[in-house]
C-alpha cells in the first residue's frame, strides 16, 4: 500500500489531530505512516492542513504531493489544492462550506453540519471526518482507528468522538454507490 | 569574643591565588567582600555548600579571590547561572556578587525575574555608580547630573533604585547600607544570607577613580564621608516626598517578608507529579 | 508504554525520549515555534523523574540557567529556535571556553529575523559553527528522521559529557514537527556517557589539567572539590591567566580535546557510493528527498550515491575525501543558499565538481528539485 492523503481547512477544525490519529492507527496496524503540518502563525482561523503518508515501505519525501484522497474542509483549501488530487483520487468535501462548481469527482458530505446538530457548536468535525473517511475507504482496521481516537481526543469527550466517528462511518459508506454529488446537493 | 576581622578574611581567601587583585586603591569592593565574609562566617556554612557567582565587572571579580565553589560568568549573567545551580541541586547556598551596571543593566531583566520567582538566592550588589572596568561610564544608577566618560555634560537619565526595585518585583528580602556602616552591612548581609527566599543587598560603595575623581568628591575617605553625610534610615524618610530623598541614601531594610519559595515548590511539583 | 509495532512519536517528542534517555535531570528555556513542544513535554516528564523544568525569562537566561545546573552536576538542555539561538550565541562560547556539557537543541526555521515562523529552513548551519564570538571548536549534530532524532539527541548527549563541550542539535522544522514511527529502544540497549569525575585528593584536582584523552574530569559544584569557573582564559586550575604559554597550552587542549574524537564524532551515511560518479550530499529534511531521488536515478541506472551528514561540525571531511578518487561531481542538497556547498567545494580543492540543489525560500527541498539538478549532471 501506499497512499498520500491531505487534510486541509482551517486551524480549530481539528485537522493536524486527524492527520496524527489516522497515521497512529496504520502504525498500530503495522504499516508505516509519516504525518506532516502547514499552518499560519494563528492557533484558529488560518489555514491548516495535515498531510499523512502510509506505506509498507520507508516513506522519504515527508510531504503529500498527489494526493490519493483529498478532504477539503473550507473553500480556500479546495481551491489551492484540488488540482493535486491524483487522477481516480478520493475527494470528500464538506458540502455546506466548499462549493466544488460542478466537480464531479467531489463526494460532498455535510460533516460540519451534522457535527453540529449533534454534538453542538464546539465539537470539531475531524473524527467525523475520519469515520466518513473510513466509511468511503478503509486504510486501516475500524477497530485500531477507534482505539486510537480514544487515546487522541481529550478524555471527556471519547464518547462523543466515537459517536462521531461511527455517525461518519454511516455517511461515508452511504456516498459509495452514489454518483458524486454536484454542488447543489444540500438543497435537494 | 569577636573573631578579627584579618582571621576572618584570611579564613576564606584563597591562598593559591595570586594577588594583588585588580581594584584601584581606595575601591569600595573589597569593603564589601570583607562584609560578605564575615557575614558568612557567621552563617556556620562549609565552604563546601557555597557557591559564589559573578557576571562581568569589576565586583564581579571577587570570586576569584575567595575559596568557595565560584563562578565567574558573563556580563549580566549571574543570576541565570546562580538560578541553574539553585534549582539543580537545592542544598547548596547560592550568592550572587555583583555591581550595579552587571545587575541593575544587562541583567535587570534577569534580576526582576529572580525576584518573581522568590528562589532562594542571595545577591550583593556593589553599586559605585559606575562602570568601573571600563574606566568610568555612566551605569543604570549613576545620579541625574553626574558626570561619566559617555556623558561629560552630566547624566541625563534617572537612575534606578534597586533595592526597591527589587522590592517591587518580588524579592521578599532586600536592603540597602554602604561602605562607611560596615557593620550594619554585614548584618544585613547575614539576614539575606538566612533568609528564605530571594535576597538582595545593595552596598552603596566608592569608586575614587572612575567616579568619584570625575565629580569632584575627593579621594576615598571624603567619598566614604559622604557615604555618612547622605545617609538616612528609612525608618526617617516616612514623611519624605521624592524630591527630598532624591539625593539622599535610603538605608535599612526596604523589603522583609515571608513568601513561598520557587525550589520548595518545585519540590512539591516533583511529588504530586511523581505520585501521579 | 512499548508496543510493538513502534509508536507514533514527533520529531520533537523523540528529542524529549532521547535526552530522558540520556539522563537529561534539568531543561531550562523559552518557548518559540517550532521547538516548544519539547519544553511542554518536558515540563510534564522531568518532575516525574526526579528532574527540574524551569521556563526562564529568555533565552539568554535559558542557556544560563543550563550552564549553571550542569556545574551543579545535573546533564541540562535547553531548546530554540533561530531568534532564541542568536541570542544564545555568548554564552555557547562560555560553555566553550569553560568546559561544561550541555545539549541546545535548535529547531530551524526561516530567517533572518521573526523570517517565516513554521517555515523550514537549514539557515543556520553557519552560525552553530561560528555564531560565538572568537575561534573555537563544537560539536553539531543534525537528524533527518524521527528515530535519528532519538539516537542523534543520545549521542549529543554523550559528546557533551565524554568532550566536556556544548553540543548543538540542529533539527529543521519538517524533522521537529515530523511524526513518524519509532521504536524506542529498551535501557541498556544503547550506550549512554556520563562525565568524569576526579577521583583525586579535592587539594589535587584541576580542572582544567591536560589528560591523556585532553578532557579533565569535572567535579561538580558541592561535590567537596572547591574551583574556579571562569569565561577569562585560565590556567589548570580554573584561574584568570594572560601567559602565553599558559594561554597557548590552553587553548590548543580546547581544541585538540575535540580533534582527538574526530573519528568518533563525525558522523555520516553512505548509500550507493563504491561505484557512484555523482554523490548528492545532504543533511536533516532534505536527505530523505535526496534519497527519494538517489533511488529514482539508480532505478535509471545511474551511478549516484548519496552521503548523508549525521554530523555538520567538525566538519566529516574524511568520509568525502575517501571517494576523491572516484566521484566526478558531489551535489549538495540543502535548504538554504549553500552553507554547507561552500564547505565541500572547499574540500574538493578542485578534485571534483561541486553542484547544489537548495531550497532558500522557506520550503522543503523535493525530489523533483534535486533530479532537475543530478540529471543535468549525469547526463
Amino acid at each position: 500500500m501506499y497512499k498520500e492523503i491531505r487534510l486541509a481547512g482551517s486551524g480549530g477544525q481539528g485537522l493536524i489531530t486527524a492527520g496524527v490519529i489516522l497515521a497512529e492507527a496504520a502504525i498500530a496496524g503495522g504499516h508505516e505512516a509519516v504525518q506532516t503540518q502547514s499552518y499560519g502563525p494563528e492557533a484558529r482561523g488560518g489555514a491548516s492542513r495535515a498531510d499523512v503518508i502510509i506505506s509498507d515501505e520507508d516513506i522519504l519525501y515527508p510531504k503529500a504531493r498527489k494526493f490519493d484522497i483529498f478532504l477539503a474542509l473550507t473553500q480556500e483549501a479546495y481551491d489551492k489544492f484540488r488540482a493535486d488530487l491524483a487522477p481516480g483520487g478520493l475527494l470528500i468535501i464538506d458540502g455546506d462550506l466548499v462549493d466544488p462548481a460542478g466537480d464531479l469527482d467531489a463526494k460532498s458530505v455535510h460533516i460540519t453540519a451534522t457535527v453540529r446538530k449533534n454534538f453542538g457548536d464546539r465539537m470539531p468535525p475531524n473524527v467525523m471526518a475520519l469515520g466518513v473517511l473510513q466509511g468511503l475507504m478503509p486504510l486501516v482496521s475500524e477497530r485500531k482507528l477507534l482505539e486510537t481516537i480514544k487515546g487522541r481526543v481529550p478524555p471527556k469527550t471519547v464518547d462523543k468522538n466515537v459517536k462521531a466517528f461511527k455517525l461518519g462511518v454511516k455517511l461515508g459508506k452511504a456516498l459509495i454507490d452514489q454518483p458524486a454529488a454536484p454542488s447543489n446537493e444540500a438543497d435537494l | 569574643m569577636t573573631t578579627p576581622n584579618r582571621i576572618i578574611l584570611d579564613k576564606y581567601l584563597r591562598h593559591n591565588k595570586k594577588f594583588p587583585h585588580i581594584w584601584c586603591p581606595g575601591c569600595g569592593i573589597g569593603i564589601v567582600l570583607a562584609a560578605l565574609l564575615r557575614a558568612i562566617d557567621r552563617t556556620g556554612w562549609t565552604k563546601d555548600e557555597i557557591v559564589l557567582v559573578s557576571g562581568i565587572g569589576c565586583s564581579s571579580r571577587a570570586p576569584v579571590y575567595v575559596d568557595f565553589n565560584t563562578l565567574h560568568t558573563a556580563h549580566g549573567r549571574a543570576l541565570p547561572f546562580a538560578t541553574g545551580i539553585k534549582a539543580a541541586r537545592p542544598p547548596l547556598k547560592v550568592i550572587v556578587f555583583t555591581g550595579d551596571g552587571d545587575c541593575a543593566a544587562i541583567g535587570g531583566n534577569h534580576l526582576i525575574h529572580a525576584c518573581r520567582r522568590n528562589i532562594d538566592v542571595t545577591t550583593v550588589v556593589v553599586n559605585n555608580y559606575i562602570y568601573g572596568m571600563t574606566g568610568g561610564q555612566q551605569s543604570p544608577t549613576t545620579p541625574e547630573g553626574m558626570k561619566a566618560t559617555t556623558a561629560t555634560r552630566g547624566v541625563i537619565d534617572q537612575p534606578f533604585h534597586i533595592a526597591e526595585l527589587a522590592a517591587s518585583a518580588g524579592a521578599t528580602f532586600a536592603a540597602r547600607s554602604t561602605t562607611y556602616h560596615a557593620k550594619e552591612l554585614e548584618s544585613f548581609i547575614l539576614k539575606a544570607l538566612e533568609h528564605k527566599g530571594f535576597s538582595l543587598v545593595e552596598a552603596i560603595s566608592q569608586a575614587p577613580v572612575c567616579f568619584g575623581r570625575r565629580n569632584g568628591m575627593g579621594d576615598p575617605v571624603e567619598m566614604v564621608k559622604r557615604e555618612k553625610e547622605l545617609a538616612i534610615p528609612i525608618s526617617k524618610t516616612a514623611d519624605m516626598t521624592f524630591e527630598e530623598k532624591r539625593d539622599k541614601i535610603v538605608t535599612g531594610i526596604i523589603e522583609e517578608r515571608e513568601a513561598k519559595e520557587w525550589t520548595d515548590l518545585y519540590a512539591g511539583v516533583k511529588k504530586t507529579a511523581g505520585e501521579e | 508504554m512499548k508496543k510493538k509495532n513502534g509508536q507514533l512519536l514527533q520529531g520533537n517528542e523523540a528529542v524529549v525520549e532521547g535526552a530522558l534517555y540520556a539522563g537529561c535531570s534539568f531543561y531550562a528555556g523559552y518557548p518559540i515555534t517550532p521547538s516548544t513542544e519539547i519544553a511542554e513535554v518536558l515540563s510534564i516528564k522531568l518532575p516525574e523523574r526526579g528532574g527540574t523544568f524551569i521556563q526562564m525569562e529568555d533565552e539568554i537566561a535559558s542557556i544560563g540557567a543550563c550552564l549553571g545546573a550542569s556545574l551543579a552536576g545535573a546533564k541540562s538542555m535547553t531548546a530554540t529556535s533561530g531568534p532564541g539561538f542568536s541570542l544564545m550565541q555568548e554564552l555557547i562560547g562560555y560553555g566553550v571556553i569553560s568546559e561544561i556539557p550541555m545539549v541546545l537543541v535548535n529547531v530551524m526555521r526561516f530567517g533572518p529575523s521573526t523570517g517565516l515562523p513554521t517555515s523550514p529552513s537549514q539557515g543556520d548551519v553557519m552560525q552553530a559553527r561560528w555564531g560565538t564570538h572568537g575561534d573555537h571548536p563544537i560539536i553539531v549534530l543534525t537528524a533527518d528522521s524521527v528515530p535519528e532524532t532519538f539516537e542523534m539527541t543520545v549521542k549529543a548527549f554523550n559528546f557533551s559529557e565524554k568532550y566536556r563541550i556544548p553540543v548543538i542539535l540542529l533539527l529543521d522544522e519538517v524533522v521537529g514537527h515530523m511524526r513518524e514511527k519509532i521504536v524506542l529502544p529498551a535501557e541498556g540497549e544503547v550506550k549512554v556517557v556520563d562525565r568524569l569525575k576526579p577521583e583525586m585528593p579535592p587539594e589535587w584536582y584541576a580542572p582544567y589539567a591536560d589528560t591523556n584523552t585532553g578532557v579533565p574530569p569535572m567535579a561538580a559544584f558541592g561535590d567537596g572539590y572547591r574551583h574556579h569557573v571562569t569565561g577569562l582564559v585560565h590556567d589548570a586550575q580554573g584561574f584568570p591567566t594572560a601567559k602565553p604559554e599558559e594561554v597557548i597550552s590552553g587553548m590548543d587542549r580546547l581544541f585538540s580535546k575535540i580533534s582527538r574524537g574526530f573519528s568518533e564524532v563525525c558522523l555520516t551515511e553512505e548509500l550507493y557510493c563504491e561505484d557512484a560518479k555523482t554523490i548528492i550530499l545532504s543533511y536533516g529534511s532534505a536527505a530523505r528527498s535526496a534519497r527519494d531521488a538517489v533511488e529514482t536515478l539508480r532505478a535509471d541506472g545511474e551511478k549516484v550515491g548519496l552521503l548523508k551528514l549525521k554530523t555538520l561540525w567538525p566538519f566529516p571531511k574524511a568520509a568525502l575525501e575517501k571517494y576523491a578518487n572516484s566521484v566526478e561531481t558531489i551535489i549538495v542538497a540543502e535548504m538554504n543558499r549553500g552553507q554547507i556547498y561552500r564547505e565541500v567545494w572547499r574540500v574538493a580543492r578542485g578534485r571534483w565538481q561541486v553542484g547544489k540543489a537548495l531550497a532558500p525560500y522557506g520550503n522543503m527541498l523535493t525530489p523533483e528539485m534535486i533530479l532537475d539538478v543530478a540529471r543535468k549532471v549525469t547526463k
